[in-house]
């Protein structure tokens, strides 16, 4: 994974408003992607990971920077001389086409043989679990089968990156986890660099084997999901990926002043927290990282109560914040509402965050 | 219990709202199948009659003579020979519609792709200004047709700086410029119509699997907006072939279209019963087009419904 792959260098792209303004979708975005790597560019809608996407696709073409893969710059040619093919969020298969031909389309472009074209049409509907389809017209298939057409469409062609552009969203949330297991597992058997596009943290995180979150045309933080969950570099990121109470606080000596009288101890903060002398802070503290204690160092009230089967969610009114706590659905005694609490953090998961 | 279940039943039937009674249909369907039927059948019933000695109209007794006459001419010594006159005025009309439909198509189909792809406010502009000549009369702009392809017109002038001679009006050139004119519209309207609903992302979706610009058009554009093209071909074929003004305004009378043999034969020629059966033969072969059109539209799978 050391040797570069897909280089994305100092990629800019401006686009101009109806209104006469700017938006910088993409802006001085620097990367490297893996041979082999399940690469996912993560954020909210806008954010310029679909338009980098399009840009390694040849859809787009930056303002300045430049694409390499494999050594050699990409970015100045048309998409039909890049080796690399999408999977469109509205999947894009050609309505007048029959499935196989939808499939053939892409390896007719370069003058692959018939017995040859015939050959890899039955393997890449085998891949993603449709064989026996090929006669089929787009329009008679479910949602969920004109995806993996797409998909195979893609795959077919073998190309050295696959890029996803939110493939998944248009499923329901059952068939979306089945085939985020199935993506992967293709994935890993095929061997090809797979590049995706989702607004999903939880997809992400399942799926990635590094996350480039995106804010506003820049990438805030690169890296694996247990990174970036554990340590998020900014309040942006800790909120976006997962749940996170953000609480605001002061620091005082020995640790640091939370709403509602509670102090709480530099020592229970991640041990890489960076801690200013004074002044304030925002600390990040995930909900199942906090417990029930009998003398802990949080006290509040509890506002709500919400069983989800999994786990106990607890709102509890901190001060003048709403702090909640995610607890294991057994072995938990369940506190009432309107009742007094104390919450400990555990495994010295809280930090501090730049806000 | 019964009898507090009853009413809804009877709303149910007044029909969804929105969904009109057919009987706002009738007077429309009643005044269509007058005004198309009723001449119809006068036109071919006259076909089968003979021509009154002297004056217009018919004489009442049957003959098939009119029909025979479209093929085959008697000579003054009694002898029969083939008549290819008629044949001629049919074969031109067919040869200057069908240029008509080439060059409208070629022309629509990248204007046609064009204005869809411009923003919605822009399009229906463009839409507005391609539908602009409808407020003119045909005959006025006809006449405005004569002017421009006049020799002393303003192309003529143009050209004759470069000392190029430009003689075009009254002879077929201009008329098959002004059926070109003249049905352009009826050729980008359904085309447009079409384009517009075509979705872009289809064909980046080509170029990505590796399509080049003229692939992407053929195998992926073309097949999207095919229901267009052969409604555009339908409405520009059909009435060009019966068209009557431009070669009689353009084409100065000398470059027959079938349609200006007909009205010759209910004005000058006093034929009714022959300009009927010439009139038959160019409905037969209208529909007989037509039938071709919607085969082919039917074999590739498309839903088109001409007749």
């Amino acid at each position: 994974m050391s040797e570069k792959y897909l280089e994305i260098c100092n990629i800019t792209k401006v686009f101009q408003t109806p209104e006469g303004g700017e938006v910088r979708a993409l802006d001085d975005v620097t990367l490297d992607i893996a041979s082999g790597e399940f690469f996912i560019l993560l954020g909210p809608s806008g954010c310029g990971k679909t338009t980098l996407l399009r840009s390694i696709a040849g859809l787009e073409y930056p303002d300045s920077g430049e694409i390499i893969l494999q050594g050699e710059r990409i970015d100045d040619k048309p998409p039909y001389d890049r080796p690399v093919n999408t999977v469109f969020q509205s999947y894009a298969l050609f309505p007048h086409m029959t499935v196989g031909d939808n499939i053939a389309f892409g390896l007719e472009m370069e003058n692959v043989d018939k017995d040859e074209v015939a050959k890899r049409v039955e393997e890449a509907l085998e891949q993603v679990q449709l064989a026996g389809y090929a006669k089929r017209m787009p329009s008679q298939l479910s949602g969920g089968q004109q995806q993996r057409i797409a998909l195979a469409r893609a795959l077919a062609k073998k190309p050295k990156v696959l890029l996803l552009d939110e493939p998944l969203s248009a499923l329901d949330l059952k068939l979306r986890r089945g085939m985020q297991v199935e993506l992967k597992r293709l994935q890993r058997e095929t061997g090809i660099t797979f590049v995706f596009v989702t607004h999903d943290q939880e997809e992400a995180m399942s799926m990635g084997d590094r996350i480039a979150v995106f804010s506003q045309g820049k990438i805030v933080q690169l890296d694996t999901p247990v990174e970036v969950y554990r340590r998020p570099v900014n309040a942006y990121v800790a909120d976006f990926i997962g749940e996170t109470n953000l609480i605001k606080g002061t620091v005082v000596s020995g640790g640091i002043s939370l709403p509602g009288g509670n102090v709480l101890p530099t020592d229970q903060l991640a041990a890489d927290s960076v801690i200013p002398a004074s002044g304030d802070v925002t600390v990040a503290i995930r909900p199942e990282d906090l417990v029930l204690a009998a003398n802990g160092m949080i006290s509040g009230t509890v506002r709500d109560v919400i069983f989800t089967g999994d786990s106990v969610r607890v709102h509890v009114t901190v001060g003048d914040v709403e702090v909640i706590a995610s607890l294991a659905s057994y072995g938990t005694e369940i506190p009432e509402q309107g009742s007094k609490v104390t919450l400990n953090p555990e495994h010295r998961a809280a930090r501090t965050v730049a806000s | 219990m019964t009898a507090v279940t009853t009413p809804p039943k009877k709303q149910a039937q007044r029909g969804r709202p929105g969904q009109s009674s057919p009987k706002l249909a009738y007077l429309p369907i009643i005044f269509l199948a007058f005004a198309i039927g009723v001449p119809l059948l006068i036109i071919v019933v006259y076909s089968f009659l003979e021509k009154p000695s002297q004056g217009t109209g018919v004489k009442w007794v049957f003959t098939l003579e009119n029909y025979k006459a479209l093929f085959i001419q008697e000579k003054l010594d009694g002898t029969t020979a083939l008549d290819t006159r008629y044949i001629k005025v049919l074969w031109t009309s067919f040869y200057y519609s069908l240029l008509t439909t080439v060059v409208t198509l070629a022309l629509s189909i990248p204007v046609a792709m064009w204005i869809a792809t411009r923003d919605a406010r822009k399009r229906n502009l463009l839409v507005a200004l391609v539908t602009l000549p409808f407020w003119i009369s045909i005959l006025i702009r006809t006449y405005g047709m004569r002017q421009i392809v006049a020799d002393e017109g303003p192309i003529g002038k143009f050209l004759g700086i470069f000392n190029i001679e430009w003689s075009i009006l009254y002879s077929p050139p201009a008329t098959i410029l002004g059926l070109i004119y003249v049905f352009l519209p009826f050729m980008i309207l359904p085309i447009y119509a079409s384009a517009e609903r075509f979705d872009f992302r289809l064909a980046e979706a080509a170029y990505d699997l590796g399509a080049k610009r003229m692939t992407v058009v053929r195998r992926v554009i073309l097949p999207s907006i095919r229901p267009g093209v052969i409604s555009g071909i339908a409405l520009v074929f059909i009435p060009a072939l019966g068209s009557f003004l431009q070669s009689d305004m353009l084409g100065g009378g000398k470059t027959n279209m079938v349609a200006n043999v007909i009205a010759n034969n209910f004005g000058q020629a006093r034929n009714w019963p022959f300009g009927s059966a010439l009139a038959v033969l160019l409905i037969v072969l209208t529909l007989l087009f037509v039938l071709i059109m919607q085969g082919a539209a039917q074999r590739r799978g498309d839903k088109v419904e001409l007749v």
